[in-house]
């Protein structure tokens, strides 16, 4: 006798929990009723993160690379399910390889982003990059698992927190994704995934007062728009981004300068 | 001046000493009756056909008429600037670029005074100033990014860094000369070409700037000097040849500047408006801390971005700061920015004067209580005395807007954590003060104070190789060091 499958309910990923959509609203897609998320989920993601950046900041670098290994870890381990759901294993390994490589990033950014600076005066003067704050995210429609790891892992693994409006014609890898971040040891909030129309939420997610930077990479067409509503609170805008770089963990990094006079 | 003297009868010292006045002398500068633009490395008429005067703010005196560009002048030289980038500067060998802007560095510390003078009649700067910091600097930022014009690949290793293009600068009027060095070196280091729009109340260390250019024999149109108003600069912005925006002033127009390069392909960084915090710890050495005070709000008027208008003192130390900051406020020398006695000079424009005087007002209607130290303002000019308000709350407007003129707003604090909650809590996010004696509290005041620059014990302090540039709504991108090049580069990857 042939079993019926128990399918899975794809929902959004908010301050670490699995909620619908607040609207009630859902999309078909990929052969599953896909959370539809509203303006207000995504306020609410904001929120989250803006309650997550402090604790995942202020992480040494050391740990907070541990951290993101331990999903490398978990994604691995789910490795066939990821396949069902991207363009199979070889972009399955892509990805896991790229989280990877990010993790190890952690505590080598200050190092090679940073400076000690030569004054011409009796101070010492250093410069470290520090996380810039909540990061709004538009991931690429596809490749859907490398897509959102290549946006995702860069801006996170300096310490920023990030909302992701996930691929609309291909969200499951990203929730599938939000489960391995889920039961890993990134704190909840650290990274929030939005399903749903990207005309609107995109808006939305641009014209966020409480949001530092935005990642339009993955919005494809018109950005105009976007731009404008960004320069509301002079947010930080990056326009593109391909493979993988240290470059694109810089992008979401502040630079800080502090100075102390020598002397006796 | 009634006001003034009433204010005298409370003040907490007799008068301060007199000094002779020790003028420095204008003979060194020698002005044109009128100037044009300097677009292709020639002077030309302005095809807008308007000219404005510049003022003296210390007198009122006309010092001369420069052009005003329209749209038809920002077009010629933005195709000057890159006809010059196509034809040679960007094909030039990087050793022989890096000469031309130790060149230009050499020939600064040379003409020093001459611009020194010139900075401060224009701008009304005291000309202690302008000859102890902002020429000093400016040489040196062009001295730093010569030497880098020829070591980019190790700036950046693997990147394969090649310049942007042709860039448009516009600078404020605070520190004419040392802005147009910040943004004119590295652009240059990094082999592109520039249009720099001066600002409008300053024009003239810019225009004489271009004197410089000619005796280093820079090939003409690698540098353009667009003098004129915002509607040049917007022009300047959006102008579909411009490869690179780079620009210094306030956030409002900061925020346009971002809107009108929107959806294009342009770089920009952007050098926006503060209200740093300067905060004083009960252990701080008192002395140091109130002339770190004094240094952070005083400094060139006010006029600064990063100047630390809001004081945070420990509660248990309020009064005897207070008190120590009265006494040296009535040591300060206002008045003749060409007095080398003279520490505060005059206010840069009426304009800015107006607006001064408005939010002063209004932190008097909130319920802040002022202090002015005794001091007579010249009849003719615009000034502004020394001002330190007490009593302010969170709330009140001196306490979130930057004034940017010579008004302190002292507010107080029990613990870090609510120094630093108070500190963060404001759109800007530029520099910040710290004064403590415990090392510890220093770096942990300094790792959670959201902004570009912290000063520890110390406070104002700049230097080519230092990194400068602010978090949140006082701007992205780096100015100074290393990381100022970046944004003048492109990269293969």
């Amino acid at each position: 006798m042939s079993r019926l499958p128990v399918k899975k309910t794809y929902k959004l990923y908010i301050g670490g929990a699995f909620p619908r959509s607040e609207s009630g609203r859902s999309y078909e897609v990929e052969g599953a009723n896909v959370a539809l998320a509203s303006r207000k989920d995504l306020r609410d993601a904001v929120r989250a993160a803006r309650e997550a950046f402090p604790k995942w900041a202020s992480m040494t670098a050391y740990n907070r690379g541990q951290v993101l290994y331990r999903v490398a870890e978990i994604m691995e381990g789910r490795k066939a399910q990821f396949a069902e759901l991207t363009g199979g294993k070889g972009e399955v390994d892509e990805a896991v390889d790229r989280w990877v490589w990010y993790a190890g990033w952690a505590d080598k950014l200050a190092q090679v982003l940073g400076s000690s600076n030569p004054v011409a005066g009796p101070y010492f003067n250093f410069t470290i990059p520090e996380p810039t704050g909540v990061v709004g995210i538009v991931a690429p429609e596809e490749p859907p698992l490398v897509g959102f790891v290549s946006r995702v892992a860069p801006a996170i693994v300096g310490g920023n927190v990030a909302v992701v409006i996930a691929s609309e014609r291909h969200p499951l890898a990203a929730i599938t994704l939000s489960e391995a971040l889920a039961t890993s040891d990134v704190p909840g909030g650290v990274v929030n995934v939005l399903t749903g129309r990207k005309r609107e939420l995109c808006p939305v997610l641009a014209a966020h007062m409480d949001v530092n930077a935005v990642d339009l990479a993955g919005v494809g067409g018109e950005r105009e728009e976007l731009e404008q509503l960004a320069a509301e609170n002079v947010k930080r805008i990056v326009r593109n981004g391909e493979g993988q770089s240290p470059w694109h963990a810089a992008a979401f990094l502040e630079m800080k300068t502090v100075w102390h006079p020598v002397g006796v | 001046m009634a006001e003034l003297d009433r204010r005298q009868d409370r003040s907490p010292v007799p008068s301060a000493f007199e000094y002779a006045t020790a003028p420095e002398s204008r003979e060194i500068v020698r002005l044109e009756e009128r100037y044009g633009l300097f677009v292709g490395g020639d002077w030309v008429e302005p095809r807008s056909g308007e000219f404005q005067p510049t003022i003296s703010p210390a007198t009122e005196e006309r010092l001369a008429e420069v052009a005003y560009a329209g749209a038809e002048d920002v077009d010629l030289a933005v195709g000057a600037a890159r006809d010059a980038f196509e034809n040679g500067w960007s094909g030039l060998r990087a050793n022989e670029r890096a000469k031309y802007l130790f060149r230009i560095a050499r020939i600064l510390q040379e003409r020093s005074r001459e611009f020194a003078v010139l900075e401060s009649l224009d701008g009304g700067k005291p000309i202690r100033e302008s000859r102890d910091v902002d020429l000093p600097l400016a040489a040196a930022h062009f001295f730093y990014y010569a030497g880098w014009a020829d070591k980019l690949e190790y700036a950046f290793p693997n990147r394969k860094p090649r310049p942007v293009g042709v860039a448009g600068q516009v600078i404020p009027w605070n520190f004419p000369l040392l802005m147009l060095s910040w943004k004119i070196a590295p652009a240059l280091a990094a082999g592109n070409t520039v249009v720099l729009k001066p600002a409008e109340t300053t024009p003239l260390t810019a225009l004489l700037f271009c004197d410089v250019l000619r005796q280093a024999e820079l090939p003409p149109g690698v540098v353009n000097i667009v003098t004129g108003d915002g509607r040049a600069g917007a022009e300047l912005v959006k102008h579909p040849g411009v490869d690179k925006v780079a620009f210094t002033g306030s956030t409002e127009v900061g925020k346009a500047i971002q809107k009108a390069v929107a959806g294009s392909s342009k770089k920009l960084t952007l050098e926006l408006g503060g209200k740093a915090a300067n905060i004083i710890f009960d252990d701080a050495p008192l002395d140091g801390a109130v002339e770190g005070i004094v240094n952070g709000i005083y400094f060139n008027q006010g006029h600064v971005c990063c100047a630390g208008s809001r004081l945070f003192v420990q509660e248990s130390i309020y009064e005897a700061t207070i008190a120590k900051l009265k006494r040296r406020m009535t040591t300060l020398r206002v008045g003749d920015p060409l007095d080398k006695n003279t520490d505060i000079g005059a206010i840069n424009s009426q304009q800015q004067l107006e607006k001064i005087k408005e939010l002063v007002a209004i932190g008097e209607e909130e319920g802040a209580e002022i202090y002015q130290p005794p001091c007579r303002l010249p009849e003719k000019g615009w000034w502004f005395a020394p001002t330190v308000f007490t009593n302010v709350a969170q709330s009140y407007r001196i306490a979130q807007e930057e004034i940017f003129g010579p008004v302190l707003s002292v507010l107080t604090f029990r613990t870090p954590d609510e120094a630093i909650e108070k500190a963060n809590n404001t759109p800007y996010g530029l520099s910040a003060g710290v004064w403590t004696e415990k090392g510890s509290r220093i770096l942990s005041m300094a790792q959670r104070l959201r902004a570009g620059v912290i000063w520890a014990n110390t406070y104002n302090r700049f230097d080519p190789t230092s990194p400068f540039g602010g978090y949140k709504e006082s701007g992205f991108g780096r100015e100074g060091g290393l990381h100022g090049l970046g944004p003048y580069l492109e990269f293969d990857e």
